[in-house]
């Protein structure tokens, strides 16, 4: 029976990197949504970055950031949980690159609310946290969920960044594609051809269950939404 | 009146055949061009040998060649190192390398029972050994039995691919400590990242050929793998069967016994076979 320790890495790596994509995508997105600055573009293209990088130049960097003689990295090699090698750096990897996606996504969907919906809210006596709670996440959901999807699937297959700040470590940082890489290396393509399907399949299913979802969740709220939002 | 859909539709199947076509025509064309090589030239014509090297050789290659052109101006090289279980790989999926220097027999005798390679032209060239590297300042690891108590990862090559990660396994199990090793490696995917690894300090220690050692300032060797605890360490040589410069392949193959070529290698640390 095959080891299945990088189906596991995979999955715990991909939903932890999804869910903290997640927050921080959503927060730079409604940052970033609202304002104009000087520099504005600067920042924009800083956070998309990642996304047209090659992923060694993204494993490069961050192993600048989190390597043994790093700023950062020092700071944990000293507490005694270096990062490099470490399976939280498989989810740093990921969320990396998977950030851009959630983030452009995100932003995109805010962007699109008409901002009178919003002011209404205000001027009813909603604070910002409620009118973005209750109003500005429901409008923009369908844009927020595509981005989800695409940071997990993003997350499930990242290769270049993960094996050179994580390492090729089985039963702790070893995931899907790293293993597929190692294998076919060392000429054992069958094993290799199943975690391919395995892949395909759980990207594949992942994709059209949030597509189902997503438009299960934009029926629903047509409603408040009017049919001005309908996904376009 | 002309149906826009079915107008665009003849549009897109002509420019794809079009496509087609100039590509077809491009690569017919270069076949034609080399079909038609005109009349014997003066010089020896000019030769490109792909060679796959073991990743330990990469230094060592680049001395070849300037060496063997001293002798031999029309050929040029193109060194492809990797782990020779990658090499092997490459050359089974008819990758077009001319030349295989690998540093297990194990991928070169896959090849040969694949009939990949030219038999005849098979032959041992090199010795090597095992050794344990450390960090220059490291004070923890002084042998292979003080890695039980190293904190930090050991990096090894992976030992299903990289020869130097295959001897490193055999050689802790046959001291008894592939077991407390296995449970702080991280693997590589040839030895000479092995050696960046332990270079950059996020492996405590590593084993990589006493070559690799050599031409690294920021690493020590802590111990020597008794040659016994392992299988042969040799590296074995061959023509690829599918080469299409076979002949300059067997001369290139041939210098690499001379007097000359040992010399280089020698002076990288490697042991010749007469």
């Amino acid at each position: 029976m095959m080891d299945l320790d990088p189906l596991w890495i995979s999955l715990k790596t991909a939903l932890l990197a999804t869910a903290i994509t997640f927050i921080l995508g959503i927060a730079a997105a409604r940052w970033m949504a609202g304002r104009d600055f000087r520099g504005k573009s600067l920042v924009d293209g800083i956070f998309i970055l990642p996304l047209v990088l090659p992923p060694t130049v993204v494993g490069f960097i961050l192993l600048y950031i989190f390597g043994r003689n790093a700023v950062l990295g020092a700071l944990f090699f000293e507490l005694g949980r270096p990062i490099v090698f470490s399976w939280s750096a498989t989810v740093i990897s990921a969320v990396v690159v998977a950030f851009p996606l959630m983030y452009q996504t995100a932003r995109g969907a805010f962007e699109q609310i008409d901002a009178n919906i919003e002011d209404a809210a205000r001027t009813l006596g909603a604070s910002e946290w409620t009118t973005f709670w209750h109003i500005t996440i429901p409008l923009a959901w369908p844009g927020i969920a595509a981005g989800t999807i695409l940071a997990f699937a993003r997350s499930l297959g990242e290769f270049g960044a993960t094996l050179m700040l994580a390492g090729n470590i089985p039963g702790k940082t070893q995931t899907i594609p790293i293993a597929i890489y190692f294998l076919v290396q060392a000429g054992k393509s069958e094993q290799a051809i199943t975690w391919v399907l395995i892949i395909l399949i759980i990207s594949l299913a992942s994709i059209v269950a949030l597509n189902y979802w997503r438009k299960y969740q934009q029926r629903r709220l047509q409603p408040v939404a009017g049919e001005v939002y309908s996904d376009a | 009146m002309i149906k826009f859909k079915s107008v665009s539709r003849v549009w897109l199947a002509a420019s794809l055949i079009i496509v087609l076509l100039a590509a077809g025509m491009a690569g017919c064309g270069q076949q034609a061009d080399q079909e038609k090589e005109p009349a014997p030239k003066t010089a020896a014509e000019p030769v490109t040998l792909l060679v796959s090297v073991a990743a330990s050789l990469t230094d060592a290659a680049a001395d070849l060649e300037k060496l063997y052109q001293e002798e031999h101006s029309n050929v040029s090289f193109t060194f492809n190192p990797a782990s020779s279980g990658k090499l092997q790989q490459q050359i089974e999926q008819g990758a077009p390398a001319d030349v295989f220097i690998s540093a297990a027999e194990d991928k070169m005798d896959a090849l040969e029972e694949k009939d990949l390679i030219i038999k005849e032209t098979r032959k041992d060239i090199l010795k090597n050994s095992i050794v344990l590297i450390v960090a220059k300042d490291n004070t923890t690891v002084k042998g292979f039995n003080d890695l039980n108590n190293a904190k930090g990862k050991i990096a090894l090559g992976e030992p299903e691919s990289v020869p130097a990660g295959k001897y490193a396994q055999e050689s802790l199990t046959s001291m008894n400590l592939w077991d407390q090793v296995q449970a702080k490696a991280v693997y590589a995917q040839d030895v000479r990242q092995v050696l960046a690894y332990v270079e950059s300090g996020d492996a405590e220690a590593g084993i990589v050929y006493k070559t690799d050692a050599q031409i690294s300032d920021k690493v020590k060797i802590a111990a020597q793998a008794e040659g016994s605890t392992h299988s042969s360490l040799v590296y074995p040589v061959a023509v690829v069967k599918a080469s299409e410069n076979q002949e300059a392949a067997r001369d290139f193959v041939e210098f690499l016994s001379s007097d000359e070529a040992q010399a280089v290698f020698e002076k990288y640390g490697f042991t010749t076979i007469e």
